[in-house]
């Protein structure tokens, strides 16, 4: 028995030979915990969830011979005495990257082990999330207010509303399922939770992976349906 | 294992998060431009760098090994095979429909009640 093979201090190869190795060895074939394995795999399955949401809103869109409302006019918002276009979604994209950062920093600082740091910047972030399911809701309401339904509106083909509604709603719940999540591992970390654990603070990454895939989400719902 | 890919110097996160700002920057001001290919291919772009970015660097999938790269990366390219299936047979649908009820003529609303002030 070649003891080589199964010698796991062994230098791995990268790239191609890498590829061809992980699968092919007798071995476990992703060397990342198992935790962040299973969110990668969660995140892959809800990438298919909101592209089966946009593909759908895109075959509406294309099938409907009713006019498309114009989202530049109906998520204007008055400020300074003139109509600005998207300025409600502009501030929303902003928060959503800022807190996309802090989260970064926050899972850098877990790695260095700085406990204080980690559970503030993950508390920011989850409160710039929070303000982001604010601003949404004021969205809805501004929209529903204006007559916007799933099943009609005044300002075009009735299928806007629908995607709307859905698309949003299903992100913002993410969201506010992700804020929710944060405060959770933060007070853990803050209580020292994580400190004699076998898998220490990858925790921090792992729920990053979630947050960041939330600010991903986001950046395709704000190209194909508030741009195009 | 777990110490290679974890300990990064906080640079590159920043650079990336500046880089964020400026894309999306791009990503508002391409609403105030007319529409036509060359937006549209310039929202597409813009939002094909900042989640590549995304997922390079603030999800560290730049740091990890070709096997998870692969599994995770490679199945939403089947996606696109729905995205040109669902175009073509709504393409069709639309025609269809032009074709048997005839133009729509549904009357709408400009949304915002200031239009008339100017």
């Amino acid at each position: 028995m070649p003891e080589a093979v199964f010698d796991s201090g062994a230098q791995e190869a990268l790239g191609a030979q890498g590829l061809v190795d992980d699968w092919s060895r007798d071995k476990q074939v992703f060397g990342v915990p198992w935790g962040k394995a299973m969110m990668w795999i969660f995140l892959l399955s809800d990438t298919f969830i909101f592209s089966c949401f946009l593909v759908g809103y895109m075959s509406v869109r294309i099938a409907t011979t009713d006019p498309w409302p114009n989202p530049s006019e109906v998520f204007a918002l008055e400020a300074f005495g003139y109509p600005v276009p998207l300025l409600l979604i502009a501030i929303m994209t902003f928060i959503l990257i800022t807190s996309s950062g802090t989260m970064a920093l926050a899972v850098n600082m877990g790695y260095r082990r700085n406990r204080k740091a980690t559970f503030w910047l993950m508390v920011v972030t989850a409160l710039l999330g929070a303000s982001f399911v604010g601003m949404q809701a004021f969205e809805w309401s501004k929209l529903i207010a204006e007559g916007v339904r799933p099943w009609g509106n005044p300002f075009g083909a009735a299928q806007f509303g629908s995607s709307f509604f859905m698309i949003t709603g299903f992100h913002g719940m993410h969201v506010s399922a992700g804020v929710i999540y944060l405060l959770v591992i933060a007070f853990r970390v803050k209580r020292g939770f994580y400190e004699n654990r076998p898998g220490g603070y990858e925790i921090v990454e792992i729920t990053g992976l979630y947050w960041h895939f939330v600010d991903l989400v986001w950046v395709f719902i704000f190209a194909l349906f508030y741009l195009w | 294992m777990s110490d290679d890919g974890t300990q990064h110097p906080l640079k590159i996160y920043y650079i990336m998060w500046v880089a964020l700002f400026v894309l999306s920057g791009f990503s508002y001001w391409t609403d105030f431009w007319d529409d036509g290919l060359f937006r549209t291919s310039a929202i597409l772009t813009l939002m094909m760098v900042k989640a590549g970015g995304i997922i390079w660097i603030f999800m560290h999938m730049g740091w990890e090994r070709w096997a998870l790269k692969l599994a995770i990366l490679g199945p939403p390219v089947a996606i696109l095979v729905l995205i040109g299936m669902m175009s073509l047979e709504n393409n069709y649908v639309e025609g269809s429909r032009l074709e048997n009820y005839g133009e729509s003529t549904m009357e709408v609303e400009t949304p915002g009640h200031h239009k008339e002030e100017h």
